[in-house]
């Protein structure tokens, strides 16, 4: 088992940083803002072609079947990048859900479902995400209760208690992070329903939680990189502010904060790579320690950048606001203690932890 | 099975919970820093040593079984798990012993090591001086070159353990005028030599865990000396990487503290508390994050890496986390936070006197095995690269 990277997958994160990197991911982030998605589309073909895609897509359906480890290893570089996009949902909560309706193995091998495949339709959707000519996103109340950057989105779901059913994206709303628009939805045709379902979108949440919380990571270790980059260079008083202890200190407690929700991160996806024992324990704290560590190091980046990192013009607003907006996607910090607490407080032989109830639609049948 | 180190249990560890099970006192043992403490505790040692559990990652021919670091982890996490007594020979195991396997002669292994392996010899560090804390370098107490040795002179204080320990182990400025890090021998003496004065001083919670040591001409053999004389500093501060790092704070101490606390959570909480809910739940979080670190650095010196600065990261995120656990845990215990009562004592049901202790214990993280201030400079010079 392992709880840090492999060697392959060094090797696949520094492909993707280095993809990513000449992709320009801010600019990228800025256009896609401003509503041009040439340059965003563009980076997600390219993260197609290094297999970004096809991760969470079980091979028979023409993706990876990977672990979900390389899922967090994907999702902390596109963090780091700021790369816009549904990153969560489309790399990984719907290769899940879909997945787990397609009656198709899991990413790690968990014994596939019950369900029918509702009219073949997830499997194609599913090779339709492998391959890169697919991107979706869904909507899962309450812990998603917008679908994400649905106009860019050729497939999206809305995923209620016991059933999923494509939607029709409404009302849009702008989000503190500009690269993301924010869509009501309404339930139309049903792909699928029953337990089958609800356990479908269980891991979905799951998936999509930790995925959120690798970008959380990854944005993080973007923010104490661009301060550190700031401090060395910034002169007051005729000195870098970098060598002035209050600066260093603050620092330090970033940086310390990013070292110790890492390895959260890899034993959640490993505990769910193994089938799902203490996924909302292991889950959840990974998204409370992950966004714990993001939003320091936010706070003290625009600290350390002082009044330019207060602007617009500065980069440092595109990870600033990507931190707020996954901070509450996904399942809130209170959310996910209380999920801690009541896993932690349930007998080693008792019933499963609960898992997140996504709420408002009655039972499909 | 998840993502959790903790469940690959292997036979080893199997037996060490068995081991525990069966030995470790049903009734806690008086505190070590009392001079009755500190001979029960003693002879817990030589319980565990009998059974070749008291140093089990040391080589076979000291008193150990070449265990893997991850097994000295999984002995770790039981030894906790099970509440076993505080080890008052840690500071000769967890910092004297990696030092001399790194520096010491084969003489000074055999001679060292199977005592110490048994607590018939029990150590004391010796690091800081009245004006030699934080800045370490500082240190002024001397060692003189005589006649098949060296004497040393000087004060040295906030020795752990000292009080009631055999030896002591510390650094000397062995060159007159010698500035700073240069010009310094690191040495090991005789607490009960002639010339040592040792006077227990009062800590926090009203016991003696440390001492203040006066040396006069105190004779040591060049036997005694670790390393060349003079290249003590480099050799300290091997040590003081053990300290910060894994040796000293294993996690399976952690975790074993926030399970307690997950229980007192579920006894004497009020579920309607969210704020304090939340809590114990970071906590607890804060255990396993620190746990799961752990094993990951463990599997990566199997590998063959090396740990340096980044000892500095664990040293701070341990201290503050166990400061921010018993807190929370004193917090749960309401009015009876300030029982001041030995454990097991009636008026005492919620052994809120073993969390005040284990709270006023935590206290002395963040200052001790270098400061917390000192070691986020450490972070931030030499893993972030900020300019000095």
């Amino acid at each position: 088992m392992t709880l840090a990277r492999s060697a392959e997958q060094a090797q696949f994160a520094g492909s993707l940083h280095d993809m990513l990197g000449a992709a320009d991911g801010p600019a990228a982030a800025r256009a896609w803002a401003a509503g041009d998605r040439v340059p965003g589309l563009a980076a997600w073909r390219a993260l197609a072609t290094l297999g970004v895609t096809a991760l969470a897509v079980p091979e028979h359906a023409g993706g990876l079947g990977a672990s979900f480890t390389d899922v967090v290893v994907a999702c902390e570089e596109i963090g780091q990048h700021a790369l816009p996009g549904p990153v969560a949902e489309s790399v990984a909560a719907v290769p899940v859900l879909l997945a787990a309706l397609s009656g198709a193995a899991q990413p790690g091998g968990v014994a596939p479902g019950e369900a029918p495949p509702g009219e073949g339709m997830p499997a194609r959707w599913l090779s339709g995400l492998a391959s890169g000519e697919l991107i979706a996103t869904m909507a899962a109340p309450p812990w998603l209760p917008f679908a994400a950057d649905a106009d860019a989105a050729g497939l999206v779901l809305l995923a209620g208690g016991n059933t999923v059913r494509l939607a029709t994206p409404g009302a849009r709303h702008r989000s503190v992070d500009r690269t993301r628009s924010l869509f009501e939805t309404t339930g139309g045709q049903a792909v699928a329903g029953g337990p089958v379902a609800a356990d479908a979108v269980a891991r979905a949440l799951d998936a999509g939680a930790l995925a959120s919380s690798a970008q959380l990571l990854g944005a993080g270790r973007a923010l104490l990189e661009a301060s550190v980059r700031h401090a060395r260079q910034r002169a007051q008083f005729g000195r870098p502010i970098g060598s002035f202890q209050a600066v260093k200190h603050h620092l330090a407690d970033v940086a310390i904060g990013l070292e110790f929700a890492g390895p959260l991160l890899y034993a959640a996806a490993v505990t769910l790579d193994d089938g799902g024992r203490h996924a909302a324990r292991d889950v959840s704290a990974a998204k409370v320690a992950s966004t714990d560590a993001a939003r320091r190091a936010a706070r003290v980046a625009l600290q350390v950048h002082g009044a330019i990192g207060y602007t617009e013009e500065h980069d440092l607003h595109l990870w600033l606001a990507k931190v707020r907006a996954l901070a509450g996607a996904w399942g809130g910090q209170a959310e996910h203690r209380a999920r801690v607490m009541a896993a932690i407080t349930t007998p080693e032989r008792g019933p499963e932890p609960t898992r997140p109830e996504a709420a408002g639609e009655p039972a499909w049948n | 099975m998840s993502g959790d180190p903790g469940e690959q249990a292997g036979q080893f560890r199997a037996e060490v919970r068995d081991w525990l099970r069966a030995h470790v006192p049903a009734a806690p043992l008086p505190s070590v820093d009392t001079a009755e403490g500190f001979a029960a505790h003693r002879a817990w040692e030589r319980e565990l040593a009998a059974a070749r559990l008291s140093v089990v990652s040391w080589p076979v021919r000291y008193g150990g079984r070449d265990a893997s670091l991850l097994d000295w982890l999984a002995f770790e996490e039981e030894y906790y798990a099970a509440a076993a007594p505080v080890r008052v020979g840690q500071n000769g195991l967890f910092l004297l012993a990696p030092t001399l396997f790194a520096h010491g002669t084969p003489e000074q292994l055999d001679r060292v090591l199977p005592p110490m392996a048994r607590a018939d010899e029990v150590w004391a560090q010796a690091w800081s001086e009245p004006d030699a804390g934080s800045d370490l370098a500082a240190l002024r107490a001397s060692a003189t070159a005589t006649d098949g040795g060296w004497l040393l002179s000087g004060t040295k204080t906030w020795s752990s353990r000292a009080a009631f320990a055999d030896k002591a182990f510390g650094l000397f400025r062995s060159e007159p005028g010698a500035q700073r890090h240069h010009g310094l021998t690191y040495l090991m003496f005789d607490l009960r030599a002639d010339g040592v004065t040792v006077r227990p001083i009062r800590q926090l919670g009203g016991r003696t865990g440390f001492a203040e040591i006066f040396l006069d001409d105190v004779f040591v053999p060049s036997a005694d000396v670790i390393g060349e004389p003079g290249d003590g500093w480099r050799i300290a501060m091997s040590t003081a990487s053990h300290e910060r790092g894994m040796s000293l704070r294993s996690p399976g101490r952690f975790s074993a503290a926030a399970a307690r606390l997950v229980e007192l959570w579920q006894r004497a909480g009020d579920p309607a508390d969210t704020a304090l809910r939340d809590r114990v739940v970071d906590a607890w979080i804060g255990a396993q994050a620190y746990r799961l670190h752990t094993h990951a650095t463990a599997a990566r010196l199997a590998a063959g890496g090396t740990l340096g600065a980044e000892s500095s990261l664990g040293k701070v995120y341990w201290s503050e986390l166990d400061v921010a656990l018993h807190e929370t845990a004193l917090d749960l215990l309401g009015p009876l936070a300030e029982l001041d009562g030995q454990p097991g004592d009636d008026r005492d049901p919620g052994l809120a006197g073993r969390w005040l202790e284990g709270y006023l214990f935590s206290l002395a993280g963040p200052i001790y095995a270098g400061t917390n201030e000192i070691q986020r400079s450490v972070i931030a010079e030499r893993l972030l690269g900020l300019p000095r």
